[in-house]
């Protein structure tokens, strides 16, 4: 596998580095340190700039009005996106936009009518509803939210727990057992609406992200046309199981940006803080330090680079994906705590990113599937089987 | 965590404040009735955390409470939901400022 970029690529790769330093750190400078959001007027304005640069939407296919950009390009665009405080959860505070629910490509044209393409206007905002009280991990025997039919509708009663934007959102895409004798054979995948009679956010969920917060949903007799299932009826575990295998490469390449930029502050302040009479740099347990950032941020990049690649030729890439979601998880961990230790009293402030990106990315080890089903998948897929 | 803001109204008083933690958290202001005026927060950028966001507010209401809570984005945005459920909008002076785009809650 050639990793080498191509000239194309480091075109792209610079000017989104250029972008972020230029434009969006700037800005950061003057907003609270756990802050989310831009000023409207700076989000608008470099949401126009992204179109210019013709990349707005990163993830829309090209048929629906999406940047002609391969997966490996946007890997490598999302490590240069997370480079900045707010970085890791909220890449360049979304001004690149996006379609954020990959699975309403592959609705009928009646609910792309209703959903997807009021969505690509940024006119309606949806959730994704997986998650319960139960579990997470494995949704296939987790999900306890059913939905019964009755005439045309189906009514859904149950809840989730983890779920982000719901509170906000005109619609969510709610996986509900629908055959309680199957497994993930009796999963389906429904569009609910949000302001329907028996849909209720309970609470907001407070977590180590400080900035944003989930939510609980509960659904009480919450009906549901029929026409709003999404895919075929006990068939929405493929729907899930899809998405999660997607969303696995993005997660890691988030990742390494904060991992690329935390390394980039220890070097700098290893170079000027002098202790004892000289730089920190010149001390060997700061030097082992640095280089074992270093190599964790390699492999990171290498094996997320890997299974970029691999998706991009469409090949089977989900042993692939899950490495490097657990690889750049845990390496991303330790380099900031790392940059942290070597920065001292000053790494522990709000003064620095570095506290934040701490927080948040102790939760890339268990969002998207925590590290052990990682090790679970890539399992199956080795051993060959299914293991309970 | 208790959802709401429970705790006794205070006399917001220069005295008082002076007191009050340096730490990040939220707060809220009320008028004499414990009519909720205002809900603030106290930062990273917060010279001295609760402490200078009510002394900037000093004379704007009689009464406050806070609460110290490092998750202060989520939990004053969660104090904003709750009152934009209970009353239809947010407190008085939060409508002179910019808010973020609030979820519903219930």
């Amino acid at each position: 596998m050639d990793l080498e970029l191509s000239d194309e690529q480091k075109l792209i790769v610079d000017t989104v580095r250029k972008f972020v330093r230029n434009e969006i750190v700037s800005l950061e400078a003057d907003l609270d340190p756990d802050g989310s959001e831009l000023d409207p007027a700076d989000h608008d304005r470099l949401v126009a700039q992204v179109k210019k640069m013709g990349f707005y939407g990163l993830d829309i296919p090209v048929a629906y009005g999406g940047p002609d950009v391969d997966i490996v390009t946007r890997t490598l665009m999302a490590i240069e996106m997370a480079q900045h405080r707010a970085g890791l959860y909220t890449p360049c505070y979304g001004v690149f936009g996006g379609a954020g629910l990959a699975q309403l490509f592959e609705a009928n044209e009646d609910q792309k009518q209703r959903y997807l393409y009021p969505t690509l206007r940024g006119e309606k905002h949806g959730f994704f509803g997986l998650t319960e009280p139960s579990g997470g991990s494995d949704p296939a025997r987790a999900i306890k939210t059913s939905a019964v039919k009755d005439g045309d509708d189906w009514v859904i009663n149950g809840g989730k727990i983890f779920i982000s934007g719901a509170d906000k959102a005109d619609y969510g895409i709610v996986f509900a057992r629908t055959d309680s004798s199957k497994g993930r054979e009796g999963i389906t995948c429904f569009l609910v609406d949000a302001d329907a009679p028996g849909f209720h956010v309970r609470r907001v969920v407070h977590t180590l992200r400080s900035t944003s917060y989930a939510t609980e949903l509960q659904f009480d007799n919450l009906r549901v046309s029929a026409a709003n299932v999404l895919g075929e009826v006990n068939r929405g575990f493929g729907i899930a199981n899809d998405r999660l295998s997607r969303q696995r490469i993005p997660y890691a390449a988030g990742c390494i940006g904060v991992a690329v930029k935390a390394q980039e502050m220890a070097i700098s302040y290893a170079n000027q803080r002098e202790t004892f009479g000289d730089i920190l740099a010149s001390r060997q347990a700061i030097q082992w330090m640095i280089v074992d950032n270093e190599i964790d941020i390699r492999t990171s990049t290498w094996l997320t680079l890997a299974a970029a690649h691999k998706a991009n030729r469409n090949e089977s890439f989900r042993t692939e994906a899950a490495m490097a979601k657990l690889v750049a998880s845990e390496a991303g961990g330790r380099v900031v705590d790392r940059a942290m230790q070597i920065h001292g009293g000053y790494g522990m402030t709000k003064d620095l990113p570095l506290e934040r990106w701490y927080r948040e990315i102790r939760i890339r080890r268990v969002g998207e599937g925590p590290s052990e089903v990682q090790r679970l998948i890539m399992a199956r897929d080795l051993l060959g089987g299914s293991f309970h | 965590m208790k959802l709401h803001l429970e705790k006794p109204w205070l006399e917001f008083s220069a005295e008082r404040v002076a007191r009050l933690p340096g730490q990040m958290g939220v707060f809220q202001l009320a008028d004499d009735a414990g009519r909720v005026v205002y809900i603030g927060f106290a930062g990273g950028k917060s010279l001295f955390g609760l402490r200078s966001e009510l002394e900037k507010r000093l004379g704007s209401a009689p009464q406050f409470r806070y609460e110290v809570n490092n998750q202060y984005q989520t939990r004053w945005r969660e104090l904003l939901m709750l009152h934009v459920g209970a009353h239809g909008a947010v407190p008085e002076m939060n409508g002179h400022e910019a808010v973020p785009k609030l979820g519903r809650l219930g």
